[in-house]
């Protein structure tokens, strides 16, 4: 008697459904690693860096505004910041309307060229990130900290 | 789960069970996105926007639940050939994809005024419109499969396939935020942390809750009217027959 006939039609089923999954499973597990890099939406400051892209091609970098790098230049209309990701840091430039979360100390995605050391922006796009928090928590957070200020003086 | 492989037995059960779902699952919506909508205060950066949350977010759990609903029917209707399984995974698939839908207008409606713009071909987006037109498919197989049935042909075991191979796309999503750089955020909500502040946290899982309520009504609804149908068409060809 074979292997197969000492299993009832039921188990023999249940053992090709999970045979044929963990194949499938597997067959995924390995495109998605092997899109790793190309599925990513935008390349890190230190990716761009180690791994210059030519300067025709439109690429994008995403990263953290660094914190008092944002300046306005005298057109009024030019930006110019710093993307890093806490090891590399990539000056960027963009003309333009920017969106309304686009703050120091927040995500950003720029998509434009590597122009020498410098990143030219076409468009900008703020990154949220997953907090969620009300605005008069905030601000009472920052009127806390103002009076441990005040006494500590 | 034997006990209701007798449809009748089943019938009487969700006829009982679709008024005790459906109306919690109204009243506890409609309270949590009263609450959410009106009274949740603006978020620190994204202001009144933020309140999109509330209908997204159980919005895409669901269109994903839904995926899962017919995974899990497909496996207990190839394996265990459960009568009701077939009907189970047809019944869900119809609101898994206005769900699903749903989340993918609310999200380019938060996505405008949040990043920037209406869509991006990140990870997270395109994973979930794949998982739109999946059920797409599922629908249009499905359905083809029934009237196949309908003319003495095999029941929906191709569909049963498809509900399953289809499934390796909802982990996926899941992770796609954590395996690509993605413009969409991480999960704020994982096994007990919470990066939502309390304020939003609660009418957003009782909005959960009451929309997986409707969802289950609309399913057991939907079970109901899939039987009804099979038995009408089973009545009508034994009269065209006798």
């Amino acid at each position: 008697m074979s292997a197969a006939a000492l299993l009832k039609p039921k188990h023999q089923r249940l053992v090709l459904v999970v045979c044929a999954l963990a194949a499938l499973i597997g067959a995924g597990l390995l495109a998605a690693y092997a899109l790793s890099r190309q599925a990513s939406y935008f390349y890190i400051p230190s990716e761009i860096v180690a791994n210059p892209p030519d300067p025709d091609r439109a690429v994008r970098l995403g990263g953290m505004v660094e914190k008092g790098s944002l300046k306005t230049l005298a057109d009024g209309v030019t930006v110019n910041f710093i993307v890093t990701d806490g090891k590399v840091r990539v000056p960027v430039r963009f003309s333009g309307i920017t969106p309304d979360l686009f703050v120091e100390g927040s995500g950003v995605v720029a998509e434009g060229r590597m122009r020498g050391k410098q990143f030219s922006a076409d468009n900008l796009l703020a990154k949220h990130d997953e907090k969620y928090v009300p605005r008069e928590m905030r601000t009472m957070t920052e009127s806390d900290a103002k009076q441990v200020v005040a006494q500590t003086q | 789960m034997h006990g209701l492989a007798n449809p009748a037995r089943f019938l009487r059960l969700a006829r009982w069970l679709l008024p005790v779902t459906l109306v919690p699952g109204l009243v506890l919506s409609l309270g949590a996105l009263a609450w959410g909508l009106a009274l949740a205060p603006p978020d620190h950066l994204m202001g009144v926007t933020v309140k999109i949350l509330f209908i997204h977010v159980p919005c895409v759990w669901l269109g994903m639940a839904g995926w899962s609903t017919i995974a899990m029917a497909s496996l207990a209707e190839l394996v265990w050939r459960h009568p009701l399984a077939g009907v189970a995974a047809r019944a869900a698939a119809v609101p898994g994809a206005v769900f699903t839908a749903l989340g993918l207008i609310t999200g380019s409606i938060w996505g405008r005024p949040t990043w920037g713009t209406w869509w991006v071909w990140d990870g997270r987006l395109t994973s979930f419109l794949i998982l739109l037109f999946l059920y797409f498919g599922y629908i249009a197989l499905a359905d083809a499969a029934q009237r196949d049935a309908a003319g003495g042909g095999s029941a929906g075991r191709i569909p049963a396939i498809f509900g399953l191979v289809g499934a390796i796309n909802i982990p996926i999503i899941n992770r796609s935020v954590v395996w690509w750089n993605s413009l969409h955020q991480p999960a704020s909500l994982t096994l007990g942390k919470s990066a939502i502040d309390g304020t939003y946290l609660w009418p957003l899982l009782i909005a959960a809750l009451g929309f997986s309520l409707i969802f289950g009504a609309v399913v057991l609804a939907r079970m109901r009217m899939l039987l009804a149908q099979v038995q009408t068409e089973a009545r009508l060809r034994r009269k065209a027959l006798g």
